[in-house]
């Protein structure tokens, strides 16, 4: 009877949990995202016969198990029965199994070789995983360029991250590609393993450091497709997004044109001399795409991994020994070699601004043209 | 099914104070410490699994910076696994498998000293790590390099050593279940009349034997790659970051049977005894252990779908993953072919045994969707691996765990446990579970990737309701803790035999059970 309230009262409980969730339905989703391209769909298709396979089971087995719970119960007066061992019984049950996963392996192969066969590639772009940002080269076209977190979500993560559309899903630069165009990715990383997963395209793969990892896609039309990094990275593994856009061949082409003259301005003036001033502002947007995530806006950091800025020894001393350790790095720790990925201008300006500011008053500078000079 | 002569020996009780439990060699007094360890740990996890939950309660960073963040995760994968299911499965072991085989104590007493001991230690070392400069692991309970190795801080050779020592005190708790189980069983006992717990376990211990040697190779390896200039794990020179996966999976996959073949042991226990009739095939329930572990050895490359196998291995480790499904489907029909016809009622250990069938099965159909191989291009990394992990771990073997916990309490302490708070508990757990992890298979569908302390906002209903799940769950477990210290200082008396249904040799003990169990060898008819 005490059993029988119990329940009663588990029901109600659930119902009214269930109650509270499905609101939460008519906003979100509950299923896989079903994607643009034919691999999405293969998955998606695949993932709905295994789970209506496990909800067949399911309805067998515990219908089975809660039929015996109800009527065979001490309770009700059920006696035990003395039955044990059938082979017949354990033979059917062992080969209805394999029979069931057989069924479900044939098509999972074929999609599997299909996903990843990468010949015949049109186009060809190369990811690099950093810490905590992607880099992308259209290897044939000679356009490069790094995809860091959009400011607004790094600012709004203490904040109110409603008020960012697309919160911590929207970068600063996308990687664009043609729409019905066979793309090969080909996949390594600077650093640790990342992953890149655009759920859209059906698939992530890993970027391993000194390896080499292919994968391919082809988006039938245009859109704006979003992802994450899956593989843990580090301290800032949630916060380096994915935006994949898709163009038309024509607009892509005139992206691409862009994108060049984009990339050759920024690197412009590299060979003029530039004021304390216009290093200064110029550096400032650098660090908060690049610097900001480790040593903080404030400049103080995190010790001990990401060691403060204000009036630390490389900030405040001298300027050869700041210049080194920003475009090499320091092997073992965190800091990366900023060399290849930024521009003689962007270093110039990020070491120069390093020294002014967050209470640095070193009043130095060092010229693009030194940079240049120290590569 | 069996009778039994025993005489008490009063003579050699346990020592007194302190040195009863430092210089103990008695399996019981071993096992209670084991499973107090086990129950700390569950607790300190436990802690830190609120805190993630309450940093993923809304978007945005409230609480903890992402670098704490993932020594949170970090910290309470590595405590639940090794810190409270391992001890608390050896715990059971050292209780139960003496009582169960007719034997006087654990076959190598003072090797059982050493292997406890060695656990308090680890675990203060890991749990130190927090208060280094570099702070506590941040790189996932799975450790990949080059993050746990080149990009780690100096304390990752805290956590090195720590593991080490766990791997030790797991190996000689093998060597001593197996050791036991092969030389202390009561003349008559055959192996195939042997309890189904200790089968489990015996087949657990040959797992541990052979998986954590491996772990061992692994942690030594990073050991070497940090601090003595090789390469195992580094391209630049000539190694691979990937090899050090397959040989974590390698400890990795075994070491999840590890966790949840001796609840098998326990279900398969349980269920007859409140089902009033025996289990329906004691056999193929053995062979199907046995195929489970030798099938969690030639799997371990599903974890590694999408670090760029070639397609053969990705075929082969897909076939092969979905074969479990076979020896695990065998036990499922089995248990319920047990319940078939038989006379059932429904006590705390039976509500936990029930719980376990239903959601560890749960868990083992998101395992199966997990085995096919495109899918899991998706489902990889995300928070649908985050809830069929925790699905055949939380209401697969931290239920069990409770299931045993009331089962043999009574056998334990002489005391019956408070049977309306034990309901209470179940039901609480029972909910709540539910609550906080089916929410994450629709979050992960969704595209939520696992092991990040803030997300986009489509994520955020389902991980509200999550945490409230979450905070529910672990407060019943608070409960569960009074219920087992209510128990150890009195409550009514338990009869030897406990439950009308049981069988087996560790009831014809008195409750309280002996301070050695038999001293005289039961026959076994």
């Amino acid at each position: 009877m005490k059993i029988g309230q119990h329940r009663r009262a588990a029901t109600t409980l659930a119902g009214l949990l269930l109650a509270a969730a499905l609101p939460a339905r008519a906003d979100y989703g509950m299923n896989l995202v079903r994607g643009v391209t034919e691999t999405s769909h293969t998955a998606f298709d695949l993932h709905m016969i295994s789970l209506w396979v496990c909800v067949a089971i399911g309805v067998v087995v515990f219908g089975a198990m809660f039929y015996a719970l109800f009527a065979f119960r001490k309770s009700r007066g059920a006696v035990a029965a003395n039955f044990h061992e059938n082979t017949t019984v354990e033979v059917v049950w062992t080969i209805i199994p394999i029979i069931i996963l057989i069924s479900m392996a044939v098509p999972a192969t074929l999609s599997l070789i299909d996903l990843e066969d990468t010949s015949d590639a049109e186009l060809t772009v190369k990811v690099t995983g950093y810490q905590w940002r992607w880099q992308y080269e259209y290897i044939d076209q000679g356009v490069s360029f790094f995809s860091n977190l959009a400011s607004s979500s790094r600012d709004a993560t203490k904040g109110d991250p409603h008020s960012v559309e697309h919160y911590l899903l929207d970068v600063d630069n996308r990687v664009v590609l043609p729409v019905n165009t066979r793309v090969r990715f080909v996949f390594t990383s600077n650093d640790v393993i990342h992953s890149w997963w655009v759920p859209a395209l059906g698939w992530k793969q890993d970027t391993v450091p000194g390896f080499i990892n292919d994968a391919w896609t082809s988006i039938p039309e245009p859109g704006v497709y979003r992802g994450q990094c899956a593989e843990l990275c580090g301290k800032d593994h949630g916060f380096m997004p994915i935006v994949v856009e898709a163009k038309t061949r024509e607009d892509y082409d005139a992206w691409l044109v862009a994108k060049k003259a984009e990339t050759e301005a920024a690197a412009s003036g590299a060979d003029r001399d530039w004021t304390l001033d216009e290093l200064v502002e110029r550096g400032k947007g650098v660090y908060g795409t690049y610097c900001v995530a480790c040593h903080q806006a404030n400049g103080q950091g995190i010790p001990p991994a990401f060691p403060s800025l204000v009036g630390s020894k490389i900030t405040t001393g001298a300027i050869e020994g700041h210049v080194d350790i920003v475009m090499n790095g320091k092997a073992g720790t965190g800091m990366q070699a900023f060399a290849a990925q930024l521009n003689d201008v962007d270093l110039a300006a990020v070491i120069t601004y390093e020294r002014n500011a967050f209470g640095n008053t070193m009043g130095d500078l060092v010229q693009p043209s030194a940079i240049k000079a120290a590569r | 099914m069996a009778t039994v002569a025993h005489e008490v020996d009063h003579h050699h009780g346990p020592a007194k104070g302190i040195s009863r439990w430092l210089f103990t060699t008695n399996h019981k007094d071993i096992g209670s410490m084991y499973l107090w360890l086990a129950l700390i740990m569950f607790l300190t996890g436990g802690s830190l699994a609120m805190l993630i939950r309450a940093e993923l309660f809304q978007p945005g960073l409230q609480l903890v910076e992402p670098e704490v963040f993932n020594r949170l995760t970090t910290m309470h994968g590595l405590i639940m696994v090794f810190g409270a299911v391992m001890p608390a499965w050896t715990g059971f072991a050292n209780w139960m498998i003496p009582m169960m085989v007719g034997g006087p104590d654990m076959a190598l007493p003072r090797m059982n000293n050493w292997s406890f001991w060695l656990l308090p230690f680890a675990f203060t070392l890991l749990m130190s790590t927090w208060f280094m400069e570099g702070g506590a692991p941040a790189f996932g309970w799975t450790f990949y390099a080059p993050l746990s190795t080149t990009f780690a801080p100096d304390t990752t050779d805290v956590f090195i050593f720590a593991i080490h020592l766990m791997g030790f005190s797991s190996i000689m708790g093998a060597i001593n279940v197996i050791a036991t189980v092969l030389n202390m069983r009561a003349p008559g006992m055959t192996l195939m009349k042997m309890p189904l717990f200790c089968w489990t376990w015996l087949v657990t211990a040959f797992l541990l034997i052979a998986a954590m040697p491996v772990l061992a190779g692994a942690v030594t390896m990073m050991l070497t790659d940090r601090n003595f200039g090789t390469s195992f794990f580094d391209a630049a020179g000539g190694g691979d970051p990937v090899l050090f996966q397959h040989v974590f999976w390698f400890f990795g996959h075994p070491e999840v049977y590890i966790m949840i073949l001796p609840a098998f042991g326990v279900v398969s226990e349980i269920i007859p005894t409140f089902a009033r009739k025996q289990i329906f095939g004691y056999a193929s329930m053995v062979y199907a252990i046995s195929a489970i572990a030798f099938l969690s050895f030639i799997v371990w490359a599903h974890h590694m779908f999408t670090t760029g196998m070639p397609v053969a291995g990705e075929i082969y480790f897909m076939y092969a993953t979905m074969l479990i499904a076979v020896p695990t489907g065998v036990k499922v029909f089995n248990w319920v072919a047990t319940l078939w016809r038989g006379s059932i009622s429904f006590e705390t250990p039976m509500l936990f045994a029930l719980a376990f069938v239903f959601l560890f099965t749960i868990g083992g159909f998101s395992g199966l969707m997990l085995a096919i191989g495109p899918a899991d291009m998706q489902y990889h990394d995300t928070y649908f691996v985050v809830a069929h992990f925790h699905y055949v771990l939380v209401p697969g073997a931290v239920f069990a765990l409770m299931a045993g916990a009331y089962y043999w309490i009574p056998k334990w302490t002489g005391h019956m446990y408070d049977e309306r708070l034990g309901k209470l508990h179940f039901w609480l757990s029972a909910i709540s579970v539910n609550v906080l992890f089916f929410p994450m298979h629709f979050v992960g569908l969704q595209g939520m990737p696992r092991r990040i302390p803030d997300y986009a906002l489509q994520f955020a209903d389902f991980n509200r309701i999550a945490s409230i799940g979450g905070f529910a769950f672990g407060l019943s477990q608070l409960l569960f803790v009074y219920i087992m210290i209510k128990t150890v200082r009195g409550g009514a008396k338990a009869t030897d035999r406990v439950w009308e249904g049981s069988h087996g040799l560790e009831w014809t003990l008195p409750s309280p059970a002996p301070y050695h169990s038999f001293t005289q060898a039961p026959e076994i008819r």
